[in-house]
């Protein structure tokens, strides 16, 4: 037999469609088996308590990105948090910051895509392709491999400190999108691709404290990418007063 | 109204590429539930098939050699001209997709590396570690940013269009504002996915109802080989959440309680990479002949991988690695992992030609909520993604032909009407209900889980359908909490659930009729295959009194003569 203990769940809810009721969280008593997630629980509460209540789910296996929230304080995927590994019974539920409330755990990511949207985040050739498959060595792909992991969940934009005071900065998901087309032996984006980004609400915007790192639930690393960008910047504008620009756009 | 010349439903891979191969030319509208990158194409791990060559050990490969596997996988019932345009196909799209920028692992002379898969007579699964279905979706989401598409995204389609023999575009409930939205268009496409969540035990996505399958049906257009359903042999217990057949395609054993490697004892050629359909049959078997291991979410085999060693896994199933470790609480490079067969793919679905048309004008699918037949009565691993993407294509090619003669927009007022019936719909489920629709659903998954299964016999799928009549009976008095309509997901479920218990249906009465067992389908009252009554496509439409009719449709032959299937 497996043993349920009894967990309460504080979850903050609104509605943006009734600006006038202020967030409030609302108590619910559950029993939970070990093993049992986040996500499950919420299933469960609109399934069998309170079916008004707004979540987004969908692979309930961490590839999906959908279920990005504030979990006792930190920001993570409700799909593959298991409530059992808190130190308390008392699990508090919260959507991800930075972004406005469309509906209790439901944020709006509009400006998340438009920052995706606006960095060109697709691979740029020039040159025309051959027959067969453009190649690349194994090295050459391992190096996009962090970036091309990241899932889209937003997490890192959520805990990140720079969006909280700057909402036009470009976020570290959009960074490492870019940076993994950079970094991609095949992409012939022209330098001039990254001025885009190259300006005080873009990469230098960043403060450097690695909360996206803590954030993402799939190891990816957008700091990295902010600091990768930053160094090619930084060799073109030093290719260009040397007069030696080749690839200006 | 919203007026496109070709609307789109499904933001997934078939969706993508049939939009991206469209929006040049046409005014193209893509209406997704989810953002396109939250499509359940994103959770295909093990690889998309294509005669590369790139292998050492597959340098004499071949699209016809790729074509055999497929046929003979599919236990005769794939439509054999198709089958073969997938797989000539399959080198062109994969390679597109590369110029595209998807990121595939390489081998060493820098060209897409492949692995073995199962059923598969030579290693041609090109990959990108185990997420495959990950890199493939981002791609064509990128390409479609790429070319500026239409998306829709977070809109619900309720209900498809037909009237009088054609497709005259759908109501969509946008999630966000709760606003329906009548949607007029020339060409209506669906590449909605499978209707995994019709089981209890599945590793699809809670998205994958197969509502788009079940409204399509419920609007007139034929479903093809329902009873066709895959269980996939690996999928970690508790959650179900899949574990890629490139698990055992890079070398990784199975093992019951005496520790044998069982599948010497059933397939000793193929053994672990044998077809899905034999390999979730062996399984099962262990299990309930008591060689499976006790485990309090239920019995299960081991998937061992530990011979591996750290390097490989941690190289080529990183992903797997992760989610065992952060579902399970087991690392794979240390401990077996517990692994049950469960439901993983659907191989009918609408009723379509090579061209993804179906028989009403106007009215288009592609994907997994299709059936051309390339799958027959059982995919292969790794052929469902090439499905995806080039039947996007094809769907794309085609649509662009019916529409360059200049076809006239629609008429507005089937439409209107059609809104006003939805809207009625959900006013009435509004109305407090008797049945609540999670209680409906969790009955309806676990009835297909226990009765529908790996192995069926007439008693059961009959106790099956009972009850299934039941469910939809009670459907009438079901309620939802709250008459708001934005951002209502009970609200969506239950509209879904209405189109799943259509899907089930047709599910069971093809299962109860086909009286043999082939590929998926095993009957253990009918346990041989027989062609003689059955080498046949089922046909299911819904008939007056909203039972499905059944009908039976010619299996195309064109070089392969069926023979028995022998690994």
């Amino acid at each position: 037999m497996i043993k349920a203990s009894a967990y309460t769940f504080k979850i903050l809810r609104y509605d943006a469609k009734e600006p006038d009721t202020k967030p409030r969280f609302a108590t619910y008593r559950i029993n939970v088996i070990p093993g049992l997630t986040v996500l499950a629980v919420l299933i469960r509460i609109r399934d069998e308590i309170d079916g008004t209540l707004s979540f987004r789910s969908s692979c309930r296996s961490a590839v999906c990105g959908s279920c990005a929230m504030v979990i006792n304080g930190k920001i993570d995927l409700a799909c593959r948090t298991q409530v059992a590994v808190f130190d308390t019974d008392t699990i508090i539920l919260e959507p991800l910051p930075n972004f406005e409330v469309i509906r209790d755990l439901v944020v709006d990511l509009t400006p998340f895509w438009q920052m995706y949207d606006k960095v060109q985040p697709y691979l740029i050739r020039r040159s025309p392709v051959p027959e067969k498959e453009i190649p690349q060595s194994e090295e050459d792909r391992r190096r996009i491999d962090q970036f091309v992991n990241c899932i889209l969940c937003a997490c890192c934009y959520g805990a990140c400190p720079v969006l909280a005071r700057e909402p036009d900065y470009v976020g570290p998901a959009a960074a490492a999108k870019l940076e993994r087309f950079v970094l991609d032996s095949r992409d012939e984006r022209p330098a001039g691709a990254l001025s885009i980004v190259n300006d005080e609400k873009g990469v230098w915007a960043c403060d450097t404290l690695l909360r996206c790192i803590d954030a993402c639930p799939k190891d990816v690393r957008p700091t990295d990418a902010i600091v990768g960008l930053r160094k090619t910047m930084l060799k073109h504008r030093f290719q260009n007063l040397l007069g030696k620009a080749k690839d200006e756009a | 109204m919203l007026d496109h010349d070709i609307l789109i439903v499904g933001g997934g891979l078939t969706g993508l590429r049939a939009a991206v191969g469209l929006c040049d030319r046409f005014n193209v509208g893509l209406i997704s539930k989810v953002y396109p990158v939250r499509s359940h194409s994103i959770a295909a791990q093990g690889g998309i098939n294509a005669a590369l060559t790139n292998n050492p050990d597959s340098r004499d490969d071949s699209w016809e050699k790729h074509t055999f596997d497929t046929i003979k996988g599919s236990d005769y019932l794939a439509d054999q001209d198709a089958a073969e345009i997938m797989c000539k196909e399959a080198i062109k799209i994969v390679y597109e997709m590369e110029h595209w920028g998807c990121p595939f692992s390489r081998f060493p002379d820098g060209t897409i590396a492949q692995r073995p898969f199962g059923g598969a007579g030579y290693p041609r699964t090109c990959y990108s570690s185990d997420i495959t279905g990950h890199v493939l979706l981002n791609t064509l989401y990128e390409r479609a940013v790429a070319k500026g598409v239409k998306i829709y995204p977070e809109w619900f389609v309720t209900s498809l269009c037909i009237e009088e023999g054609r497709c005259h575009g759908v109501v969509a409930l946008d999630i966000r504002t709760g606003e329906l939205i009548p949607v007029r268009a020339k060409a209506t496409f669906f590449g909605t996915g499978g209707y995994g969540r019709v089981f209890q035990h599945s590793t699809n996505a809670l998205i994958n109802t197969g509502s788009g399958i079940g409204m399509a049906y419920a609007a007139g257009a034929p479903l093809k080989d329902m009873e066709f359903v895959q269980f996939h042999p690996t999928c970690l217990i508790g959650t179900n959440i899949l574990m890629t057949e490139a698990c055992r395609g890079e070398g990784g054993y199975l093992f019951n309680n005496r520790g044998e490697r069982f599948m010497q004892r059933y397939v000793p050629t193929a053994m672990e990479l044998a077809p899905r359909d034999i390999v979730s049959r062996c399984i099962q078997t262990e299990i309930n002949e008591g060689r499976g291991f006790d485990h309090p979410l239920g019995r299960y085999i081991q998937l061992d991988l530990r011979h591996l060693g750290e390097k490989k896994i941690l190289e080529r199933l990183p992903g797997i690695r992760k989610i065992c470790i952060d579902f399970i609480g087991i690392d794979p490079v240390l401990e077996p992992i517990p692994i049950m067969p469960c439901q993983h793919y659907s191989m009918g679905g609408i009723d379509v030609n090579g061209r993804c048309a179906s028989e009403i004008r106007g009215f288009y699918a592609g994907g997994e909520c299709s059936c051309v037949s390339v799958h027959g009565a059982n995919r292969l691993g790794g052929n469902s993604l090439l499905e995806t993407i080039v039947f996007g294509k094809l769907a794309a090619q085609a649509i662009g032909e019916d529409l360059e003669g200049g076809v006239p927009q629609s008429d507005e007022k089937p439409l209107l009407q059609l809104k006003d019936k939805v809207d009625k719909k959900i006013r009435r489920l509004a109305a407090p209900g008797r049945e609540k629709p999670y209680r409906l659903h969790a009955e309806l998954g676990a009835v297909m889980s226990e009765k529908v299964g790996i192995f069926r016999t007439r008693e059961e799928l009959e106790q099956a359908l009972n009850k299934l009549i039941e469910l939809k009976g009670r459907y009438r008095d079901v309620g939802v909490s709250s008459p708001a309509r934005h951002m209502n997901y009970e609200l969506t479920n239950t509209l879904e659930l209405e189109y799943m218990l259509e899907v089930a249906h047709t599910i069971i009465l093809g299962a109860i009729l086909r009286e043999e067992s082939r590929g998926a389908h095993f009957r253990t009252d009918f346990n041989t295959r027989n062609d003689t009554d059955w080498l046949k496509h089922t046909i299911a439409r819904m008939g007056p009194d909203g039972s499905p009719a059944i009908s039976f449709k010619e299996v195309a032959i064109t070089r392969y003569q069926p023979m028995e299937r022998k690994y």
